[in-house]
């Protein structure tokens, strides 16, 4: 099943072309895979290991401990040079380049290390509470909820609009079709930029400010998802609808049983395309949606980083979450994504 | 059931008349075919019947009423197309269920229609299989099937067998006039192929270039075409050609003068025609017979296929012609045949293209007592 991963060129052994081939793919695989994968591994280290410079790729904690006669818990330290060697001490402070360090079966002594002569004791450590103070303390559900709402919501009314478009535009043939379509695709060559200030007043007057409507209703529109339908449905026979219409269906039933069902392919082309769009939507989100219980995810990783002080833990943990879900719609979706878009535009 | 009427049909693409005021009546229970070469109008004119293309003008009535204005669907026919149009994300039983679900008609009465035509037409073991999983013949069962559940009144085919192999067409043929014969509805049939119409019609339909050339029995069309153009549209290989002038007129037909001179005779009503006119003498292939004395002919290519032979050459003038002999020929390229035409078996043209009335049908007496129907 997984062949294709090892699959080469060379017969018996790997000749040059794999080995391009293979160190080219891994390159990308590193430069892709390589950030996400160090966000996941970073979303659970804990606030002190993230502290940590230079930054460690592994969950590796700093470990403390509590001494009597100290207020706050004590770095711990292996000693590696001088002459204390290989005795595990904690640190009370560093003062230059010397750090003033106890053992702490004997706190009362204090040792003088040089600094270059230590080296922090590490452990795995993998904070979970990370993430279980995301739905504690941040209300990580309602972001949650908002963000689905949205990105299912529009979705279905993208899809389904769309859809509907593309097959007045790709079967029926009336005065001014051309004109229609090429409006529709024209569309695509303006910047959102300059439609975010007149979308802006239209969406304000119409009260939707602060409502989850109104990110779906300037988005269910999508000159790309008509565009792409359309293309695919040119490719289906017209004997097919005509023969639904001698088989008595309605125009609705036309499009309902017979196009929309044969449109699958490019249908989940565009639903990939619309869920990535809806979820990681952030600009408009941020100017129409002012008030914390209508945030998007988006919204609320935004407003974790604070003025004064970001709880990076936090931030991480909540990325990874907000990765998640779509992650799993492409993952499912994706083979589709191919399919539809080498069949869409291929009469 | 229904009788089938077009009264004055036309259809218009922007300025471009497609069809030019068809006139016809198909009786109910027939099988009428739609016949002329590709571009002559035949599909359009079915897929104005069905309801499919708007009808420009005319009145197009079906059981004494007027439809023009009625939705595909209202119709009351069923439609079989050439591309099959089968919906490939449903299966066979699906597929065959639609129109009636389409109709509210209930679960039961839908499962027992779908039954019975499977049964028809044995496509039992395949009821839930897609359409891409079944053979070309299949395919066309299943969509025969879909036309057959629906009970029209009024069954269309266009050109459903184009997309078939040789042997297949054959078989699909039969079982499609047998489905005539058994269930006897009004059938409408285009075609481009003359064999399936000749096999197939009660009535045919010559069209060309949005006109009706000739209605008639195939028979009558082989026997006593209207014109040219049928003459050399129905009957395989074509009709052949000899551009002659009239020398002289009786009561039992004509004498002709080819381009050299060589005397022919014709068993046609002349009546119309004065000594000095140009006319096309036709004669089909399969009546042309070998001959000492017959019309020289320089033999290009022979095409021997045991059981009969087809000879292609040209006269001195550099005619082609074509000669249908049955049995085998020692005739060879490049050689120099002598083919008689019999005058009891030749057709003469006026120079417009129309036919003259035969006054004997040789092919009758060839064909002896009990043969085949007069036309």
């Amino acid at each position: 099943m997984f062949r294709w991963i090892i699959a080469r060129r060379g017969r018996e052994r790997f000749d040059l072309t794999d080995w391009m081939a293979f160190g080219f793919l891994g390159f990308g695989v590193v430069l892709m895979l390589g950030p996400v994968l160090w966000l996941v591994l970073s979303s659970f280290k804990t606030e002190a290991a993230l502290q940590e410079y230079p930054p460690r790729l592994l969950p590796l904690a700093p470990q403390f401990q509590d001494v009597a006669g100290f207020d706050a818990p004590l770095q711990r330290f292996a000693v590696t040079g001088g002459e204390h060697a290989g005795r595990e001490l904690v640190q009370i402070r560093r003062v230059g380049l010397n750090a003033q360090m106890i053992d702490p079966a004997d706190p009362d002594t204090v040792l003088n290390v040089n600094i270059a002569d230590r080296e922090p004791v590490r452990a795995v450590e993998i904070a979970q509470e990370n993430y279980t103070t995301v739905f504690t303390r941040f209300n990580f559900a309602r972001y949650f909820w908002n963000s689905t709402f949205i990105t299912v919501v529009a979705t279905v009314l993208t899809v389904l609009f769309n859809s509907m478009a593309a097959f007045a535009l790709a079967k029926y043939r009336f005065t001014g079709r051309t004109v229609v379509f090429v409006l529709i695709i024209a569309t695509l060559m303006v910047p959102p930029t300059v439609t975010l200030v007149p979308l802006f007043l239209v969406v304000s007057q119409m009260g939707l400010i602060n409502s989850p409507w109104a990110v779906i209703w300037p988005a269910i529109a999508t000159p790309t998802g008509v565009f792409l339908l359309r293309q695919y449905m040119l490719t289906i026979p017209d004997d097919l609808l005509d023969a639904a219409r001698m088989d008595n269906a309605s125009e609705w039933r036309v499009y309902w049983k017979i196009v929309l069902p044969l449109s699958a392919p490019a249908l989940a082309v565009l639903v990939i395309f619309s869920v990535m769009w809806r979820w990681n939507e952030f600009l408009w989100p941020l100017i129409v949606l002012n008030r914390s219980e209508v945030f998007t995810l988006q919204l609320a990783l935004n407003s974790f980083q604070g003025e004064l002080q970001t709880s990076w833990a936090n931030l991480l943990a909540m990325t990874v979450l907000t990765l998640l879900p779509i992650t799993l719609v492409f993952a499912f979706l994706q083979r589709f994504i191919t399919q539809g878009i080498a069949q869409s535009g291929v009469k | 059931m229904a009788r089938v009427e077009l009264r004055g049909i036309v259809k218009d693409y922007g300025a471009v008349r497609a069809i030019h005021g068809i006139d016809l009546e198909i009786e109910d229970g027939a099988f009428c075919v739609f016949v002329g070469p590709s571009g002559c109008g035949k599909s359009t004119l079915l897929r104005m019947i069905a309801g499919l293309e708007e009808i420009s003008g005319g009145d197009l009535m079906i059981g004494g009423e007027r439809v023009n204005d009625l939705r595909a669907a209202e119709r009351g026919l069923a439609m079989v197309f050439q591309t099959y149009a089968l919906y490939p994300h449903m299966s066979v039983r699906q597929n065959l269920a639609f129109g009636l679900e389409n109709m509210r008609m209930p679960k039961d009465q839908v499962a027992a229609r779908v039954a019975e035509a499977a049964r028809m037409l044995k496509l039992e073991p395949y009821l839930d299989r897609r359409p891409r999983a079944l053979s070309g013949g299949q395919r066309q069962r299943v969509a025969i099937g879909r036309a057959v559940v629906r009970e029209p009144r009024v069954f269309l085919f266009d050109e459903p067998l184009s997309n078939l192999d040789a042997e297949l067409r054959v078989a699909m043929r039969a079982e499609i006039a047998g489905l005539h014969r058994r269930i006897g509805n009004t059938m409408i049939y285009v075609t481009h192929d003359q064999v399936e119409a000749m096999t197939m019609a009660d009535q045919i339909v010559v069209l060309r270039d949005g006109r009706i050339e000739q209605v008639g029995a195939p028979i009558a069309l082989y026997n006593r075409p209207a014109n040219t153009f049928v003459a050399g549209f129905i009957g395989s290989p074509r009709m052949n050609f000899l551009t002659c002038t009239v020398t002289a007129r009786d009561a039992e037909g004509v004498t002709l003068a080819d381009v050299h001179g060589r005397v022919l005779r014709a068993m046609v009503d002349a009546r119309t025609l004065a000594e000095g006119d140009t006319v096309e003498l036709g004669v089909r292939p399969e009546h042309l017979h070998p001959d000492p004395d017959g019309y020289p002919v320089e033999i290009e290519n022979v095409e021997q296929l045991g059981g009969e032979s087809y000879l292609y050459g040209r006269t001195p003038d550099g005619t082609a012609l074509t000669a249908h002999l049955s049995g085998q020929t020692g005739l060879r390229r490049g050689a120099r045949a002598h083919l008689a035409i019999r005058p009891d078996l030749a057709h003469v043209f006026r120079a417009d293209g129309s036919a003259l009335p035969r006054l004997r049908l040789g092919e009758l007496e060839a064909a002896g007592p009990g043969g085949p129907v007069a036309g």
